[in-house]
This record gives C-alpha cells, structure tokens and sequence, in this order.
C-alpha cells in the first residue's frame, strides 16, 4: 500500500483538477439557473460518497457485533467520520446552491430534513465514540451506525414519494441529463472517491496505531503498579 | 451577491471543510508521534 499511495495521490489530484475544468468549463450552462447550477458537480458527488462511506459503516458495524473483530470496528468507525464530513460538504454547498435558486437557504421539506437528522445521527457516534467510558462503547456506536445507514435509503428516496422543494433525481428518477454533464459529474464522483479512499486509509492506519499505543500505555502503567508493589 | 458568487462559494466552502478535516487528521499524528516517542523513552 504504500507504493500505491503515491500514485493514488497523483492520480487523485488529476482527477480533482479535471473534474473541476470539467465542472467549471467544459459541462453547458444550465438554462434556467445558469453558472449556480455547476455546484451541482460538488453537491451531488459528495452526497454519493457520503452513502458509500455509511454502507461501509453499516458493513463494519454489522461484523464487528457478530464477531467482535476490531479491524470491522475500525472501519465503521472511519466510515463514519469520514462520511460525515462529504455529508457535511453536502449540506453546506445545499443551501448555497438553494439562496439563489429558491431564494431562501433553508426549508424544512423531507429531503433537507432527513439530511440533517442523518447528519446528527452520525455526529451523535461520533460524540458517543469519542466521549463514552466503558467496554461497551463499540457495541452501542456499532447499533447507532446501523440506525443511521437504515436512515439513508429514506433520504434517497424522500424525493420520489414526498412532494419536496428539492429537484427529483438527474439519474433513475426519468429526468435526462446532457451528456457533457453526466460526465462532469462521474469524473468528479470518481474523483472524490479517490480522495476519500485515500483519507479513509490515512485514518484507518491512525486509529490502528493510536490503538497499539494506547494498550501499551496501559501495559505499562499496570508494569509500573506491579513493580512498585 | 451575484450567481457566481454563490458558486465560487459553495467551491471554496467544499475544500475549506475538507482541508479542516485534514489538518485534525495531521494533528492527531502528530499527537500520535509524541506518545510514541514518550512511550520510547519511558521504557528505556
């Protein structure tokens, strides 16, 4: 893994830079709403990779309470940080796009909504991760997580059975997207799905190490008692 | 504001959270490295 990295690293970057000339030049100007559309190339992709970092979580969550397996733990846990951060990349750029085009940044409609309680529910395991004292701390986080994933199907598919403010679907929801823009939009999917593989990485081998170090600490404070007795 | 305001915004907003995400991450590793190096000298 570590020759890939450096590769994957230049490749990422690569990626970031044409997706965002795809974006920003390349992709038509959208008719109605014209340049503010393009943040459509950020908002999208970063609600996509967020739900595939939850499913890793929901994934995770799922082994480590069948079998206790700390690797499984440690994914859901980078899943879930890291997914928190592209939905929150999401429900920034949201009301962003929203101002000019609705002209208010917020509205409580199913999608927005469920957006924000799946947001809380993922900063509420991690508030649980980070603050909990006890042994059953991986266990609890690892069922939140699993509430939380179920959650996300009903924030997909809040649009397609409520009446919202928020558009229907460009893909799978019978609207048709031009050509140029579905590739923008897949080049910058691609793009920071990459760059989330790659801090998904970083802070996988963080949290393992943090880890060794921390049962070593404790190794040696119980040498240091046993010693002074 | 004008419509490319708004746009350039949401751009700058995207990699200003992830650039915070990132500097926590070097943060903590470099957290990490002092523990380690303290756990080092402490064993000796």
């Amino acid at each position: 893994m570590k020759r890939i990295f450096p590769v994957l690293g230049v490749l990422t970057a690569f990626l970031l830079s044409y997706g965002l000339y795809q974006a920003l030049v390349v992709a038509p100007t959208e008719q109605t709403m014209g340049n503010v559309q393009r943040i459509f190339y950020y908002h999208v992709p970063s609600a996509w990779t967020a739900f595939l970092l939850f499913a890793v979580n929901f994934v995770g969550s799922i082994v480590y309470l069948a079998s206790r397996n700390q690797k499984a733990d440690i994914l859901a846990l980078v899943g879930a940080e890291v997914g928190l951060v592209f939905l929150t990349v999401n429900l920034v750029t949201g009301p962003i796009w929203a101002r000019p085009v609705w002209g208010i940044w917020w509205t409580w409609d199913w999608r927005l909504t469920s957006t924000l309680i799946v947001w809380l529910i993922y900063v509420s395991y991690l508030m649980l991760r980070r603050f909990a004292a006890g042994g059953q701390t991986a266990v609890l986080a690892a069922a939140l997580g699993i509430f939380g994933a179920l959650c996300v199907p009903f924030v997909y598919f809040s649009i397609w059975y409520f009446r919202t403010q928020h558009p229907q679907p460009v893909m799978g929801g019978g609207g048709s997207l031009d050509p140029h823009m579905l590739h923008a939009l897949l080049i910058n999917w691609l793009a920071f799905l990459c760059f989330a593989f790659m801090v998904c990485w970083s802070r996988y081998r963080l949290e393992v190490v943090q880890r060794r170090v921390e049962e070593a600490i404790a190794l040696q404070s119980l040498e240091n008692v046993g010693s002074n007795r | 504001m004008k419509s490319e305001s708004y746009l350039y915004l949401a751009y700058v907003a995207t990699w200003v959270i992830h650039i915070a995400y990132l500097s926590t991450l070097v943060r903590r590793y470099g957290r990490l490295k002092r523990e380690i190096a303290e756990l080092e000298r402490s064993k000796r």
